[in-house]
């Protein structure tokens, strides 16, 4: 069991969670605390122990998995003999090995010895799922991964593609819309929109837990063939605040707008709190007094004048061509959230022409909203839609350089990536000379500055700072510097 | 309590309370097992799902403080209370906020009453005229003062103190520990993983009985490792469709079932959309009260917009809400309205 935990917590330091050697001890300790063969006791004594937020909850989650994967004898046969030819008795043996099986599809595998057919498979699927039997609903997962996966032993993958395949053979979409209208069949006839509405969910929760047991049966098989250790590596995923801005896929987009929202106001506490204690003022002098009195006249609690805050202007000018736009749209998001902080905003996006995005962001409550229109509206094309960061500088300093002051601090976001035009390197210099910062983020690894048309050099002399800025725990260290 | 003499005996750690393995002797254990707490956490009135009972259960076994974090309202500081409740043990709440210091988390001097003491000996002083004057008496005065004004006749006792020092068996909760600065964390510390309090003038203070401690936090600011490592960590999330409806049932009085499952379904539904404050369980609880009292069998679209800023606080999810639920657009301007 030792053994098995250190690699655990091997993997969970691998996968970059902070396990401290404390932990690792106390999660020991926590094991002997709690009935061994309860596998939901394991994973949430070790949760309790390892996990101290939740935001590493999923990557916990995976690494729970595989390395407490539901094992048995028979399993370890399966991976190495073919799952094909397993296939007839198989339904069989799972539920043995889980010991979660139902009576139901016991019966039918054993007494049939013939695999389900494909119809037959969709049938009882969607019986099982109608009436919500959770046990019938994981026999059958096990079936049509046997059935549609295809699995090769020995193959170095994750099982994403087994996913796939066998959530095509299934078609989702198409049971819940049987679902859906069984549903309104029962009800006779029609459903009112509020009832569609409430059954939708709750199909769409039956076939994400569907899902879900496909995922954990494929990834049962994968253990079985491959080790815990060998996939636990090709499961491992970057946590969210690590996931690079610019090679994020899509799931990872909405985990990473979900996460943006807490991180705002995490930030926004954090620099109000600091703007109140950060600096003492001069000493009050009549407070001080006044406070003294309860001591008999001696001053022994000194109180001091609440600094006036520096609440700085910010201009904020993206660039938003297709390289670099889900980047913008990330540093927009979070500026924007944090505008109670700074006593002016005002943005302004070009890809080769330039324009002020300002109005799109009052009076919005969905910031998502006003980036869809900033995308829509904002009149950004001056010739073919290309980047030229030297145009846009200069028309930028032309039309807006003289409302600069020495408050404002200017962030420009881009990786500067020319297309081999003239770079107009002046206008950073200008005004520098003019505002409080000019800081320059980058969404590209350091070591691509300056490769290719990347002009970064050239700007970046005149800047106060170049930011390397690829995940969220950059722009949020970022932010909090500058406030 | 015991208050050892001097700090070398505190230092010895000779107390009672360091295990085999250097973890604490929690005592007597106060749940039998998962299942145990589960059920009496549930005649209390609190649905504890297996992962809740599970870290309770480990809290109780390894005398650690239980760290619950997670959106407002989804019954932290209730889960305290109800073990309190069930344990027959007295609840000791430490509310923190911003400028939480040592003299209102641990302990205060009671400087009044040293100055009345001191005074009271001045005039004592003046009436005897062998003890005043007389060098060697006056030192050996100031000495049984000095003795006699820090002695706990003078101390002043605040909540993670009073936790550590009471016989009685004791529930400690520390609420919306994420308010405090970052630097006056480390004031829990102690307490936390020793169960003692050091004061300088007195000695170390140690817990005879471990108390259970929870900590809540609504997760505005990342806490210290230091903290975070001394804790079991529990994330409390909006509870499955299952458990929201039992909630309703137990917590409710005079709910169907009927309707105790369409709440639960209504407020799933609008947990998937994307709102800017999410309804909690007790704003799910306030609806199923306000249903039962408009004396609604079964809800349907035009009763849930009617009450829908039951369960929803902005305008713009007000708005959102109504449209995705399909309860008709030109009505929902009117809800929001009455919100």
């Amino acid at each position: 069991m030792l053994d098995v935990l250190t690699g655990f917590v091997t993997e969970l330091r691998a996968a970059g969670l902070p396990v401290s050697m404390t932990e690792a001890i106390d999660a020991a300790e926590a094991v002997h605390h709690i009935p061994l063969e309860d596998r939901q006791a394991l994973k949430y004594a070790l949760a309790a122990t390892l996990v101290k937020s939740s935001a590493h909850w999923k990557a916990f989650e995976t690494a729970f998995e595989v390395y407490f994967a539901v094992r048995g004898p028979q399993h370890g046969g399966d991976g190495t003999d073919g799952l094909d030819e397993e296939a007839p008795g198989d339904l069989d043996r799972d539920d043995e090995a889980t010991g979660e099986g139902a009576g139901l599809g016991r019966g039918r595998g054993g007494g049939g010895g013939e695999p389900l057919s494909a119809e037959e498979l969709a049938e009882m699927l969607f019986r099982a799922l109608k009436s919500a039997n959770t046990a019938q609903v994981a026999a059958l997962a096990r079936q049509a991964v046997t059935r549609y996966a295809g699995m090769e032993p020995g193959r170095p993958v994750g099982g994403t593609y087994y996913l796939y395949r066998t959530l095509r053979n299934l078609d989702l979409d198409g049971l819940l819309q049987r679902l859906l209208e069984a549903a309104r069949q029962e009800a006779g006839g029609e459903l009112t929109p509020l009832e569609e509405r409430l059954a939708t969910d709750e199909f769409r929760s039956r076939l994400d837990r569907l899902r879900r047991e496909l995922e954990d049966e494929i990834r049962r098989r994968l253990v079985a063939d491959r080790g815990a250790e060998a996939l636990a590596r090709s499961l491992r995923k970057p946590l969210p605040e690590d996931v690079d801005f610019m090679h994020a896929t899509r799931e990872e987009l909405t985990a990473l707008r979900r996460a943006i929202h807490p991180l705002t106001r995490k930030l926004a506490v954090r620099l109000a709190r600091k703007r109140r204690h950060g600096r003492k003022g001069a000493l009050d002098f009549r407070s001080t007094v006044r406070h003294s009195l309860s001591t008999g006249g001696v001053p022994v609690d000194p109180k001091f004048r609440y600094p006036r805050p520096a609440k700085p202007e910010i201009f904020v000018v993206a660039d938003i061509s297709g390289s670099v736009a889900s980047f913008a749209r990330f540093t927009l998001h979070l500026v924007y959230a944090i505008a109670s902080q700074f006593s002016k905003v005002r943005s302004f996006v070009f890809i080769d022409g330039i324009d002020e995005v300002t109005p799109f962001f009052e009076g919005v409550d969905d910031v998502a909203e006003a980036l869809h229109r900033i995308n829509t509206e904002a009149d950004v094309v001056w010739v073919d839609g290309h980047s030229d960061y030297g145009h846009a500088l200069s028309v930028f300093w032309e039309r807006w350089g003289e409302e600069i002051t020495p408050r404002t601090s200017v962030l420009l976001l881009g990786d500067a990536r020319n297309n081999y035009h003239a770079s107009q390197a002046w206008v950073l210099q200008e005004m520098r000379h003019r505002a409080r910062h000019v800081y320059w983020l980058n969404p590209e690894p350091r070591a691509y500055w300056g490769t290719g048309d990347s002009i970064l050099d050239e700007y970046g002399v005149h800047c106060d700072a170049v930011y390397e800025c690829r995940n969220l725990r950059q722009l949020e260290q970022f932010v909090s510097e500058l406030a | 309590m015991s208050v050892p003499d001097d700090h070398a005996a505190a230092a010895a750690g000779s107390g009672g309370i360091q295990g085999p393995l250097g973890f604490p002797d929690p005592g007597p254990p106060r749940f039998d097992s998962v299942a145990d707490v589960r059920d009496r956490l549930a005649q209390a009135g609190y649905l504890a799902d297996d992962g809740m009972a599970g870290v309770v259960h480990l809290a109780d076994r390894l005398a650690k403080p239980v760290l619950v974090e997670g959106p407002a309202g989804t019954g932290k500081t209730e889960l305290a209370k109800s073990v309190a409740r069930v344990t027959a043990s007295r609840l000791i709440r430490l509310q923190c906020y911003e400028g939480l210091d040592e003299s209102k988390a641990l302990y205060e001097w009671n400087y009044r009453k040293q100055l009345l003491r001191i005074q009271a000996q001045q005039v004592v002083d003046d009436d005897d005229p062998l003890a005043s004057g007389a060098g060697r008496g006056a030192a050996r005065t100031w000495h049984e003062l000095e003795e006699d004004i820090f002695s706990e006749e003078f101390l002043l006792t605040r909540p993670l103190l009073e936790a550590i020092r009471t016989g009685e068996p004791v529930v400690l909760l520390i609420d919306e520990v994420d308010r405090v600065e970052l630097e006056t964390e480390a004031l829990l510390l102690e307490v936390l993983s020793d169960y003692q309090v050091s004061i300088p003038e007195l000695g170390t203070v140690r817990a005879e009985r471990i108390p259970m401690v929870f900590l809540t936090s609504n997760n505005t600011r990342e806490l210290s490792e230091a903290l975070k490592r001394r804790c079991l960590y529990l994330h409390l999330d909006y509870p499955s469709l299952e458990r929201e409806r039992e909630i309703v049932l137990t917590r409710v009085p005079g709910v169907s079932e009927e309707l105790a499952d369409q709440v639960a379904r209504i407020v799933r539904s609008l947990r998937t959309l994307e709102l800017k404050k999410y309804p909690s369980v007790s704003e799910t609880l306030d609806w199923a009260r306000t249903l039962v009292v408009l004396g609604v069998e079964s809800v349907d679209a035009e009763q849930a917009k009617a009450t829908l800023h039951v369960l929803l606080k902005y305008r713009s999810d007000l708005e959102r809400a109504a449209k995705e639920l399909s309860m008709g657009e030109g009505d929902a301007n009117r809800t929001a309205r009455h919100a």
